[in-house]
């Protein structure tokens, strides 16, 4: 379901919630299809004695990759022109995130988009935008 | 990372779909996905990605009879000098990644992708050192050689783990 442009304006917001007690077992999913098999995503031995980090963590293209979810749901499905995120914190095992995108403004067909997905503290994983095409 | 071919294939696209718990049924069911206004399965926005499998060199897939930098008796089974040296230990981390989409790709599509390096710039981190930041441009084009996706991505080298 497409968006359309007299119905939007800047400042509304669509949040969905990514994910809750995100599972080591879904950052494999992500390996195994994505074909990055980076240790410091699956191996707790490596990632603790060699990386140096406390646990395994998410790949940054699994949260944007969900965050792409919320996008598509929101803009419908084929309509993005463009997605663009930093990651700013890691994502770890057991953490929950919530996405938000905000209209910037809607013109010639396009709307543009500010994305944020945070975690269950608050912080701020992935900060971001995307463009639509909108009817 | 090149690729010469990149086969965009249903099956890939359904797991990936699983791997991003996207249960959009346009990833999964190509009776429903052609009533859509796709007018077929198309790929999730960042699937592109994906392309690694195909990457006969992709550094962070174990390749077979070759040492894998990961645990199996030992923490790595490659010696310290190579395996550490910062934060994410063999690949540094992901920093940025960008797409721009001419046309989104589904099953049938015949991927090439070309990569062309981009800038490089450090920055001094307060939880992790010095950080080295380099830029890849990768062009997705697809079987009639027109452009399909632009991809820029970032990734950062850290001279210590990130602090938690």
């Amino acid at each position: 379901m497409a968006l359309s442009a007299s119905n939007l304006k800047a400042g509304d917001t669509y949040t969905e919630c990514l994910v809750e007690d995100l599972s080591r077992t879904q950052i494999v999913m992500y390996a195994g299809a994505s074909g990055d098999y980076n240790p410091v995503h699956s191996d707790e031995k490596f990632t603790k004695e060699v990386a140096g980090y406390p646990s395994v963590f998410a790949h940054g293209m699994l949260t944007m990759g969900m965050t792409g979810r919320m996008l598509t749901n929101y803009v419908g499905d084929g309509r993005l022109t463009k997605y663009g995120v930093r990651f700013t914190s890691q994502v770890w095992p057991g953490d929950s995130l919530n996405s938000t995108a905000t209209v910037v403004d809607v013109t010639d067909g396009i709307v543009n988009l500010n994305v944020e997905t945070t975690n269950q503290d608050g912080a701020v994983v992935l900060s971001g935008y995307a463009a639509a095409r909108v009817d | 990372m090149a690729v010469e071919k990149f086969p965009v294939e249903g099956s890939h696209i359904m797991m990936f779909a699983r791997s991003i718990a996207d249960d959009n049924q346009i990833y999964y069911d190509a009776d429903y996905a052609k009533t859509t206004e796709a007018g077929g399965v198309i790929a999730p926005p960042t699937f592109a990605q994906s392309s690694a499998q195909f990457d006969p060199t992709y550094f962070l897939r174990p390749k077979i009879g070759e040492d894998w930098f990961g645990s199996g008796k030992e923490a790595s089974s490659i010696k310290k000098k190579e395996s550490s040296g910062g934060g994410g230990g063999g690949g540094g981390l992901h920093a940025e990644q960008h797409f721009e989409y001419h046309r989104h790709i589904g099953p049938g599509d015949v991927l090439t992708a070309e990569v062309k390096p981009g800038k490089t710039w450090e920055k001094e981190g307060k939880r992790s050192g010095k950080l080295v930041f380099s830029e890849t441009i990768t062009e997705y084009r697809d079987q009639n050689g027109e452009l399909a996706i632009t991809a820029r991505g970032v990734g950062v080298r850290t001279e210590r783990p990130v602090d938690q």
